[in-house]
Order: structure tokens, then sequence, then C-alpha cells
């Protein structure tokens, strides 16, 4: 009794109150299985998107899922996800794309900083088999990314991945190419990824680097949001510091 | 123990068995030659030519002289030596010691042996008998010493078999040559008048070696029984095998994985003791009703791991029909490769992160098919379709690097798709495009950036690919194809930028 008496005191100081705040909140990260997270860090630098995830970290060694709906759109998906995955395969990394009817160009990926000679590819027919390939893949852990192309994945399915991934550590990336539902899945992190007109300086003519409008639907503990990303000098350049979200959100309040 | 030797001597050992593979031979005068200092010496001879006077060493074309119509073949380097293995090996039915003697001759370590066929003299007469049928002339000798028993082979008259200790007796008439001498020492003892091993035999040993060397004292001792002989048997290669019969017929999947472990760990054990590994594996179910069912493996690199090994099978297991029961399985390696236990001992991580990968490598392959997985490595190609290869293996190096310098779609179409364009000038970027019944108006434009078809390896029109990016900022790759001078040219669609 007089303990729980002391613990509401301890609440009302304001100073108090924070630490212990603190110290709840990353007991519920521990819970959540986000240890190996903390201790195993793979900088994957996201600008000011990283702001949007528990603790400023890039969740690796969890599920990303990824939605498009059109060509282009999985174009602008793709070209997105290789940058996180230059990052995630850094120098040494190999990683296993899993796919059917695959229309990625190896040629391309140069352009993103990756050796496409380290990525192996799993041409499938069987959307059925892909999902059973990329649960095999994830639970190897001497893979540094797992990438599945798999339009339709039940919730149960994806819960199968995130076991595997605990156990394993490598992140997957998964990307929904026109899924007939749009069903939640057990992934720490939802991502839309849609083209945006390019800009070269000066009203230059001529395309310009590509440019991305980048949705973060749904982040596990994190704040979703929105913003322009440019690939450009093998890294993301951010349009606006002040992202379109927050914008919006100002707005509303004022 | 008393020790016995048979020695057998294939008279024509490679004509018999080129006989045996070309029947059509048997009659016709034939002969193996080389090429030696310019000349084509015979190497063997078919008993029909030997019956016409041609002998070996003699040149091709005296041959032809003696005997017009004589066959020649050329002689195969170590061809011999591979066929008294083989008939070493079938041998060992006589005695497990069996060794070969080049160029001609087999040496059995019989010490023992010949009671199992009722004496020596049915032993003898039934290896002849079986060696003839094959289509080898034989000659076989017995005695207590190699060298007796060789002789005896070779050059003995009257009987094939010598008697316990016999030997002095047995070698008195032969002449020098059949104690194995070397061609100069033999020749020399001839000229002196020594023309039978009983001459010299009882000479001082001292003058002997004085006037022949060593070596004759030697082969003397070793013929007499005096002198030691070693004889290397032959290793038959033992097949990558292991058998487990069960007393009950087995119906049910945890007794055939049971059935299974056990034969893997036994072969494993064998393959690590021996440094191998196996890239193939068969497990065979043979049914009480006579049915064989059987599954089987492979795997990318050579593996010895239990563990993932059975994993491959796991798989497959429920495609094994036990009907009845099964009473005996057979787990059998038809590949294994070296693997040495050095690579897998020292704590390598790349080495293991390799092996990982390869593993599950190996189960998706299991699963779905080899030819799902592929690798990619750059090319040197400017056309699209051939920038980058495959890649025949994990390990496969690339020999170019990948470019960057030319902006390539992330996004490819197998197949390039005609679109409907509308162009204000030739050489310019379409200002519309229609796409999958979608209508684009191009804001920007990059291009154009001509590749020429590669005439060398096919033939057609060159392609100009221009970068478009439309009014929703969504950017692709178009070609035209060809040019304007003939007729309208056509419009592809190509890919998808990011």
């Amino acid at each position: 009794m007089e303990r729980a008496i002391g613990g509401i005191a301890a609440i009302k100081g304001q100073p108090d109150k924070e630490v212990l705040i603190q110290k709840l909140q990353n007991e519920v990260y521990a819970l959540q299985r986000n240890k190996k997270v903390q201790s195993d860090i793979t900088a994957v630098e996201l600008g000011p998107i990283i702001h949007a995830f528990p603790k400023n970290i890039f969740p690796v060694g969890a599920i990303h899922e990824f939605i498009s709906y059109e060509a282009t759109h999985a174009a602008a998906t793709t070209g997105f996800m290789m940058g996180l995955s230059a990052q995630l395969m850094q120098t040494q990394g190999n990683c296993l794309w899993v796919s059917t009817n695959r229309t990625l160009f190896p040629s391309a990926l140069k352009h993103f900083g990756i050796n496409a000679s380290r990525i192996i590819f799993i041409d499938l027919t069987k959307p059925k088999d892909v999902l059973w390939a990329v649960e095999e893949a994830l639970k190897c852990s001497s893979l540094s990314l797992v990438i599945g192309e798999v339009s339709d994945i039940s919730f149960n399915d994806s819960r199968r991945l995130q076991l595997a991934v605990e156990k394993s550590n490598v992140t997957g990336l998964l990307h929904r190419f026109n899924p007939r539902m749009q069903n939640t899945l057990a992934s720490v992190a939802k991502w839309k990824v849609m083209p945006v007109a390019s800009s070269l300086a000066e009203e230059l003519p001529g395309v310009g680097f590509s440019r991305w409008r980048v949705e973060l639907l749904k982040v596990r503990n994190g704040k979703p949001d929105v913003w322009e990303v440019e690939w450009s000098k093998n890294s993301y350049q951010f349009i606006t510091t002040q992202t379109i979200g927050q914008r919006i959100s100002k707005r509303k309040i004022a | 123990m008393q020790k016995r030797f048979v020695s057998i001597w294939f008279r024509h050992l490679l004509t018999d068995w080129f006989t045996r593979r070309r029947p059509e031979l048997r009659d016709v005068p034939f002969v193996f030659a080389a090429p030696e200092r310019g000349r084509m010496i015979i190497k063997a001879v078919n008993p029909v030519a030997a019956a016409n006077g041609i002998h070996i060493g003699m040149v091709v074309a005296d041959s032809r002289a003696i005997l017009p119509e004589v066959q020649v073949f050329n002689s195969q380097q170590g061809k011999d030596i591979t066929l008294l293995s083989a008939l070493a090996e079938w041998c060992i039915r006589y005695t497990p010691i069996v060794a070969i003697d080049p160029p001609d001759g087999l040496i059995l370590d019989v010490s023992g042996c010949a009671h199992l066929w009722g004496g020596e003299r049915p032993y003898l007469r039934d290896m002849v008998t079986r060696l003839s049928a094959f289509g080898y002339q034989v000659r076989p000798g017995m005695a207590d010493t190699v060298g007796c028993a060789w002789a005896i082979a070779r050059f003995g008259r009257l009987k094939l078999i010598v008697d316990a200790g016999g030997q002095v007796e047995a070698l008195q008439h032969l002449p020098p040559v059949a104690l194995r001498l070397e061609n100069g020492i033999a020749e020399k003892l001839e000229k002196l008048g020594l023309t039978e091993i009983g001459s010299f035999m009882n000479m001082p040993r001292a003058a002997l070696r004085r006037r022949f060397g060593e070596n004759l004292l030697l082969r003397l001792d070793q013929a007499l029984g005096q002198g030691i002989e070693y004889v290397q048997p032959i290793k038959p290669i033992e097949s990558y095998q292991e058998r487990l019969p069960s007393l009950e017929p087995i119906k049910t999947a945890p007794g055939i994985e049971h059935a299974l472990r056990t034969l893997m760990e036994k072969l494993c054990k064998r393959l690590s003791t021996e440094e191998k590994g196996l890239r193939k594996a068969v497990f065979k179910c043979y049914r009480i009703d006579g049915n064989i069912q059987a599954i089987d493996i492979g795997t990318a690199r050579p593996s010895r791991n239990v563990a993932h090994l059975l994993k491959l099978f796991e798989i497959k297991i429920c495609q094994i029909k036990p009907a009845l029961g099964i009473e005996l399985f057979v787990l059998e390696a038809p590949v294994v490769e070296l693997l040495s236990s050095s690579q897998e001992a020292i704590w390598n991580f790349s080495y293991n992160r390799e092996m990982e990968i390869a593993e599950l490598l190996d189960r998706i392959a299991v699963k779905v098919g080899m030819n799902t997985i592929h690798r990619y490595l750059p090319d040197e190609h400017h056309w699209p379709e051939r920038s980058y290869k495959l890649a025949t293996s994990l390990q496969e190096e690339a020999t170019t690097t990948w470019r960057d310098d030319l902006p390539r779609p992330v996004h490819l179409l197998p197949n390039p798709e005609l679109i409907e364009v509308t162009v204000a000038m030739p050489d310019y970027p379409p200002m519309l495009f229609k796409y999958k019944g979608n209508l684009h108006r191009v804001q920007k434009a990059d291009g154009p950036e001509r590749i020429e078809q590669e005439w060398w390896i096919e033939q057609g029109l060159y392609r100009d690919y221009y970068c478009i990016e439309d009014d929703k900022g969504e950017r692709y790759w178009l070609f035209r194809l060809g040019h304007y001078q003939h007729a309208e040219p056509k419009w592809f669609i190509h890919g998808f930028f990011a």
C-alpha cells in the first residue's frame, strides 16, 4: 500500500514523471521484441523520415510493406526500396529477390549503388511458392535482405514472416503490387511511394532526378507522415525540410 | 602359414579386350600401334597377326609388308593399367589380395583360399575357364613365391602348379628371363652360355654380384623364397552406400524418417572421415511387393551436414508410397566431391554465410526447381536485353562492372510494347503517347540515345531511346524503331523509371 502511494507521489513530481514514462516506454519497447534493433543498429540514413520511427531508429530485422497500384508507381516503389536496400546490404550482404513476373532490370541497379550480382533472384510461377520461399529466406540469417513481390498475403501469413524475422534478424521488404484486398499486415511499417514531377535547377530542359512522394501510412509506435524525396548523388535528398504532413496538421491547428 | 601365389598372364591383353568389344575382329589380324621417334611401332598384337610373324616392337610399315591385310589401331596410353585394375577387382572373388603386375599380368595371394574351390587344381581351372569365357587368353602359374609363379605362368612347360617348396626344381630348366631381369643382364647371361637358371643358381653369390649386380641375386632369392617380396593389393573403391533392412515392414512416415536419419548419419560419418561431401543422394525403399520407391536430392555445394540433407529429403518423403510396407532402405551417394574439413572447421564468417545461403538455395531448388534461381552478371552489350547475362554459379565473378553512366529504367518490360504517339518533328521526342488506352502528355524529355542492333548477333533496326516524363510526373523509357526514311516508324514503350 505504501509502495503504491510512493509511486503516485513520484508521478506527481514533474521530472520523476518523465523519467518514469521513459522507463515504462523502454519496457514496452523491449516487450515488443525490438531489443535486437537497439543492439544491432544498421545506420540507415533517411533524413527526416527517421523521426517517424520510435527512438529515431530505422527498424531492421522487421517486415516493411510497400504498396503500389500502377506500373509507374511500382517502379517508383522499387526505386525507393533500392535506396534502402543499398544501405541494408552495404558492401558484403546478399539479397534474395523472390517474385513472379519480375520486371526488374538488373543493369539499372548501379544507379542506386547496388551490385546486382549480389542479388539472387528466385522467379516463381505460383504466388503460394513465393510466400514459402520468402519465409524460408527470412529464416536464413546469412542474408541481409529479402525482397518479396507478393500481391496478396493474409494477416496470418504475414505473422509467420514476422516470427521468422524475429529469430533471424533479417530485414524483409514486401512489395504488394495491385493487391486485391487492402488488408492489414503484421508489418512494422507500411509505405506508399508515388512518382512526382522532377525538376532541374534553373529551368533546364530535360528529365531530372527521380523524385517521389513517400507516404508512411503506418508505423508501429511511430508517427505516419508524408515526404518528398529525390534520389541523386547516390542518396536521398529531401525537398522540404518541413514535411508536407506537418504543414497540413499545422494548418488544421491554425 | 604357407604362402601360395598365383600369377596370371594375359597373353594378348589389349587385343583380347578389343576383340571382346568388336567380335567381328576375331579372325582378322590387327595390331595396336603408337608413334615412337617418328615411326609407328606396334604395341600389341592379336593371335592371328602373331601367327603370321608380326611381333611387338615391329614397325607398322614392316608388318604391312608381311601381311598387307593387317589392321592398325591407335593404342591408348594407360589402357593396360585400367584393364588390369578392372580385372583385378573382378578377381577379388578368388582372394582378397590381388595386385596388378603391369604390363600384362595379375598377382594373387591365394594363401588359404584354394580349399574353398576343392583344391588348387579346380581353383586354377575355374579361374582359367571363367577368364577364357570372357575372351581372354590366360596362363596361370601357382607357387610358393611370386617370382616362381610369374616364371611358371610365362615360361613353365609341364606343370602350372609348383608344389610347396618345389621352386628350385621348377626353375631349374627355365631361361634366365623368367627371373624378371632387366634386358641387359638376361642377354649377358645367355651370351655366357648360362641359358638355364639351374646353371647359375648354385654359383657363389659374390661372383654373381660382381658380374651381374645386386638385382640378379635379389630376383633369384625372391623366386626361390629366400628373399621377401611384397605385393601391393588393389583397393576397390567402395560405393557410398548404406543399407538398413527392417525386421517388420515399415509403413509410417516417422518410421521412414527414422530409417533415413540412421542411414544419413552413417553416410555422413564416412564422408567426414574421407573429407568428402555429397552432391547427389538417392534414397531407395524396397517394398515387400517388389516395387522400389526412390527419392533423390541434389546440392549446390558438396555437403555432409546431416540436418541440412535431411531437410532436403523431408520435402520429398511424402512422395514415398509404402503400400504394404518397406523391408529394405538403401541410401546412395552417386556423386561425391572433396570437402576438406579445414574449410569447415575454421571459423570463417563469409564461408559460413555462403554455405548457409547455398543450403537455402538447395531447399528452394528441391521444392520449386533449379531453373527458378537466377543470378546476373554484367555483360558488355549496349542492347538492353543483352546488358546482363546469367551467372552459372554462386561464386562466379563478374568480368566487367555494372554501368551507371546512362539512364536505365528500374523496371524493364520483357517485350517492348507498341504505343501510339504524336510527334512534332522527326527525331524529336513525342508530344503525346497512348499506352494501354491512357493518354500521356509529355512534359519533359531527354534523348535520343541511339542503340544499334548488334549485327553479328541479330539483324534489325536501331532504337532511339527517349526518357520521358508525363504530366503526372511518371517517367517512361520509350524508343522509336528505325528512322523516317521509308515508312512511319513504330514507337514502343520499354520500361519505367523510378
